[in-house]
């Protein structure tokens, strides 16, 4: 096919982007992560199952740009199986390059997806605290 | 697949009949017009004659007319020509919050060198109040530019109206007809304009040339200096090829311009209305009525552009979008905000531009292809969600 468009993302972000994986919510997660917002053009909404520690299920919603569907659907994949503490490890450059990279300007993109999952984290870590005081 | 090109305000294809009439330009015929041997002569005769075409389908006169590498050289000649030639008598400009880049950018780089310039507001449809140019005029003012249309929501201003007021005033009048040229009637003392600036490639010429029509009188510095070209307004020695090919794309825009504006008018309105019967959520941007013929331009509300786009193009469509997404800047289209739209509209909006080639059919294929790329990609937006 003739080049386009998609050659400004590399197939793997295409492929992401065109089936997106782990789209939607959880009911009643372990932890919520709601990051962006209008004015910059990208809102990510993460959502993550915790059992004993590991990260079983992760869920995302997304408002923008190709790059921000992509980096969305990679992180929620990296994440599953993943301990908090190895989760936690995830870094923006990891999910880029998982992606087999990201055009310079798009690099935001990965670096909200890093700070959903970090957002959703705190959130789970928060509630788990609450859980722990009120079984106290 | 066949693909579908709706991004006429981007560019447009050159017509065959132009390549052909460049062709001899780029071969036998190549001498330098500023040469005086036959060689030469025969090039300077070929942009003579596409001088006398553009000046007569704009009613100007030949000597009004500069040659340039394109609009916006056209709009920085305009723009600089103007302030540098008159600051001893102002140096105060009127413009407004919608102008292409190749107007805000000149202008901003004169504010950095003590230029004022006031950016009036538009209007829910991208209207500039004439009134409002009145008001802002004071005895420091140079110039006054407002563009034909606009190339984002294809809104028409109102240019006749502010150009009486610039006369009555005293103060040149510029505008950016890069959009109109060529697809909506022109003359230049109707417009009451001073300085109009157009560009080859928007109206199925060659891309790198342009011109700007300089009322007589008009005080305008030189744009390049150097050799004794365009009476020394613009040195450099012409692009014959594309001068020439100028001249014929405006020929054949002049005598198809008509039929073509009612074909594309009912393709226009087809479109839209689909559009807003097909998507629930989604509005028309720019002006109802007063607009480009071929302009459409939508906000689809809790989905952004960029990822509607690469969409439509895996279909083989291609539009464009004014979010934010789409551009380094990560800023979203300037016009779409002027406009009152909150961000997340303006990141949500798609441009349609339609051309020689448009059928019925392409526009019933963006109608089928579109609403399901909306709905997938709502089904994944936060927005919808916190909405419901």
């Amino acid at each position: 096919m003739a080049p386009n468009i998609r050659s400004l993302y590399s197939e793997k972000v295409m492929e992401h982007f065109k089936n997106p994986r782990n789209v939607g919510e959880i009911e009643n997660p372990d932890g919520t992560g709601h990051v962006g917002n209008p004015v910059c053009g990208d809102i990510m909404e993460l959502y993550i199952r915790v059992n004993d520690g590991v990260i079983t299920d992760a869920k995302f919603k997304t408002f923008g740009c190709g790059a921000a569907i992509a980096t969305s659907s990679m992180v929620t994949e990296m994440v599953k199986g993943k301990t908090i503490e190895e989760a936690l490890e995830i870094s923006n450059h990891a999910v880029a390059e998982a992606l087999d990279g990201l055009p310079p300007i798009k690099m935001h993109c990965s670096v909200l997806a890093e700070e959903a999952l970090k957002s959703a984290i705190d959130d789970y870590l928060n509630n788990s605290k609450g859980m722990d005081l009120e079984s106290e | 697949m066949k693909r579908v090109y709706l991004d006429y305000a981007a560019t447009t294809p050159t017509h065959p009949d132009v390549v052909t009439a460049m062709l001899p330009y780029l071969n036998d015929t190549f001498g330098n017009p500023s040469s005086i041997h036959s060689f030469g002569q025969e090039a300077k005769g070929a942009i003579e004659e596409a001088r006398e075409t553009i000046a007569a389908l704009i009613g100007a006169k030949n000597d009004e007319i500069v040659f340039t590498s394109g609009g916006t050289e056209a709009d920085n000649f305009a723009i600089k020509g103007v302030a540098y030639a008159n600051e001893h008598r102002g140096n105060h400009i009127i413009t407004n919050s919608i102008e292409h880049h190749a107007v805000i950018e000149p202008l901003k780089f004169l504010e950095r060198r003590g230029f004022k310039v006031t950016y009036l507001p538009v209007d829910q449809y991208g209207m500039v109040d004439p009134q409002g140019v009145r008001k802002a005029v004071s005895e420091k003012t140079i110039l006054i530019s407002v563009m034909h249309a606009n190339n984002e929501i294809g809104t028409i201003e109102p240019i006749a109206e502010i150009g009486r007021i610039a006369k009555e005033m005293g103060v040149y009048f510029h505008t950016d007809a890069a959009q109109t040229i060529g697809h909506i009637p022109i003359k230049v003392n109707e417009l009451g304009v001073d300085l109009l600036a157009i560009s080859a490639h928007k109206l199925y010429g060659p891309k790198g040339v342009g011109a700007l029509y300089v009322r007589k009188g008009t005080k305008v510095a030189p744009f390049m200096h150097g050799g004794e070209q365009e009476r020394r307004r613009r040195a450099s020695t012409e692009n014959v090829p594309g001068i020439v090919g100028f001249g014929k794309a405006m020929q054949i825009a002049q005598n198809e311009m008509g039929t073509e504006a009612e074909r594309l008018t009912l393709l226009r309105g087809g479109l839209i209305e689909g559009l807003l019967e097909r998507i629930d959520d989604i509005q028309l941007n720019g002006h109802p009525r007063k607009r480009l013929p071929n302009n459409v331009n939508v906000s689809v509300q809790f989905v952004e552009g960029e990822s509607m786009l690469l969409n439509l193009d895996m279909e083989g469509i291609a539009a464009s979008t004014g979010s934010a997404c789409s551009s380094s800047s990560l800023e979203p289209s300037h016009v779409l905000l002027a406009l009152g739209l909150p961000h997340e509209q303006a990141h949500g909006s798609l441009r349609f531009t339609l051309g020689r080639e448009t059928t019925e059919e392409e526009i019933e294929r963006v109608l089928e292809v579109l609403p399901p790329i909306v709905a997938k990609l709502r089904s994944m937006s936060p927005l919808l969600k916190s909405r419901v």
